[in-house]
């Protein structure tokens, strides 16, 4: 597990050893700042000082954000042929998924946390609740990690990066849309109610939803961690196939 | 120090490699020979781990590949085809990656593999270069330093003076004979100069199979007189 420390290093300076990584968290950080002061988000409307008008567009803005963040952990290596190299080094493949899997949620992390500046504006603004901004933090960060698991993995099954891309954005668009309730009417028209409860139990937004009150639910820990833990698992599957 | 023994791997219903068998000792440097899908690339790839037989199986140091492949890894400096590196990194970033992965956590000794990988392939002058501008040759050097870095005692090498210009041909040619000694050194090439200028033994396979374990001198006594590449062109087909 020593080798995780050096695989991570690479991956994670590697997104600042190219534009990649100014120009995602630029984007990240205008668009999804955009979104709270507009008339969607109706940061000012709403005349509370809290983050959740922010918070609110994150599992929309991750569907599209994150796939790119991860189409390139294992595609680019495929298709460069470091892959070669790389699986020639003394490393074991969950070394090597765990490596950049924890490089690519560290650089999520530091985009998500750079939107402090909000956090900063609320508290100029009025007198906001840190604990359920501290808790909304470690859910986005935690719901970070469970898209960029998903992409980890699809990125893994083609060395093209436009496939992954597309199959990750369709992957995160099912587990976004399960959480909407005219999409659980639909599958409650075909499904019995408890199949189709279950299955809508699988949306981030349900599960992000708590964070951003403030409840930090053991079952939703869970939840993300535990998506993690499995998309994880089948990468190794994937890359050792 | 590297023994295969009877690996084949088919891929579709097409079998690549078809029980190959060879055993290389240290101080020995063999030539790996073949027309283009042949099936060298995919012998080297299961030597070193990077994709598993159907059956048969390698060793390398007594460390068997299927059984513990990372031990293998260890052991072997490998230079794949066309020497993949990361192109945004410069030569010195990736060189020092590969030392940390190789196991030299400790900065002073990770700068010592570094400085000394750096002057035995001459890369010092573009050591601040990322890989993505260097020429071909510059690249090829850069993969060489990456394989020889914990200084292996087996090395396997996939067409190392490929895209190279004659001088740096020979200089290449030079560093390998020059390291031979105490490694078992493995090959692979398309030049058949060059067999006969360092190889010390030489394997021909044609559709998978081994059709050919001698010395160059060997090799050439088959026919005297003839060209080398006529020898070759014999057979394999």
């Amino acid at each position: 597990m020593s080798q995780i420390r050096p695989l991570f290093k690479r991956e994670f300076l590697g997104y600042f050893r190219s534009p990649v990584a100014y120009v995602f968290l630029i984007a990240f950080l205008v668009i999804s700042v955009s979104l709270a002061f507009s008339r969607y988000g109706n940061f000012f409307k709403a005349g509370t000082a809290s983050l959740e008008t922010y918070f609110l567009f994150f599992p929309w803005l991750f569907m599209f954000i994150v796939p790119a963040v991860g189409m390139r952990l294992w595609s680019e290596e495929k298709r460069s042929g470091t892959v070669e190299l790389l699986f020639t080094l003394p490393v074991t493949t969950l070394e090597a998924v765990l490596g950049k899997f924890l490089a690519g949620w560290a650089f999520l992390t530091l985009a998500v946390l750079l939107s402090f500046p909000m956090a900063l504006t609320v508290a100029f603004l009025g007198d906001p609740d840190w604990g359920i901004i501290a808790s909304t933090y470690l859910g986005a960060i935690l719901m970070a990690g469970a898209y960029l698991g998903v992409c980890a993995l699809t990125s893994a099954l083609t060395k093209n990066q436009v496939i992954s891309f597309v199959l990750s954005l369709a992957a995160c668009a099912m587990l976004v849309f399960l959480g909407l309730s005219s999409f659980t009417a639909t599958l409650e028209s075909f499904l019995p109610v408890g199949v189709a409860d279950v299955v809508s139990n699988f949306s981030f937004v349900t599960h992000f939803d708590a964070f951003t009150k403030g409840i930090i639910d053991p079952k939703n820990v869970a939840f993300f961690l535990s998506l993690i833990g499995f998309t994880l698992f089948l990468n190794v599957v994937a890359l050792e196939r | 120090m590297i023994e295969v023994k009877g690996l084949i791997k088919t891929y579709g219903n097409k079998r690549a490699v078809d029980g190959i068998t060879f055993t290389v000792k240290r101080g020995e440097i063999l030539g790996f020979l073949g027309p283009n899908g042949a099936g060298k690339s995919t012998t080297m790839k299961m030597i070193t781990g990077f994709i598993r037989p159907d059956a048969g199986t390698a060793s390398v140091g007594g460390i068997d590949v299927t059984v513990d492949p990372v031990g293998v890894k260890r052991q072997l400096g490998y230079l794949p085809e066309s020497a993949p590196a990361y192109p945004e990194m410069t030569v010195e970033e990736f060189l020092r990656f590969i030392a940390e992965i190789r196991g030299f956590r400790d900065t002073v000794e990770k700068r010592a593999r570094v400085e000394h990988v750096l002057g035995l392939t001459h890369l010092t002058s573009v050591r601040t270069q990322t890989i993505e501008t260097l020429s071909k040759g510059y690249k090829q050097r850069v993969g060489f330093a990456q394989a020889l870095i914990h200084n292996p005692p087996a090395l396997v090498l996939d067409e190392p003076t490929d895209g190279l210009d004659p001088n740096q041909k020979n200089e290449v040619r030079t560093l390998i004979r020059s390291m031979a000694a105490e490694k078992a050194v493995i090959l692979s090439t398309h030049i058949l100069e060059e067999v006969e200028a360092i190889c010390t033994r030489v394997i021909i396979i044609a559709s998978g199979r081994i059709v050919a374990d001698e010395t160059p001198a060997a090799l050439r006594a088959r026919q005297p007189g003839a060209r080398l590449d006529e020898i070759f062109r014999i057979l394999t087909t």
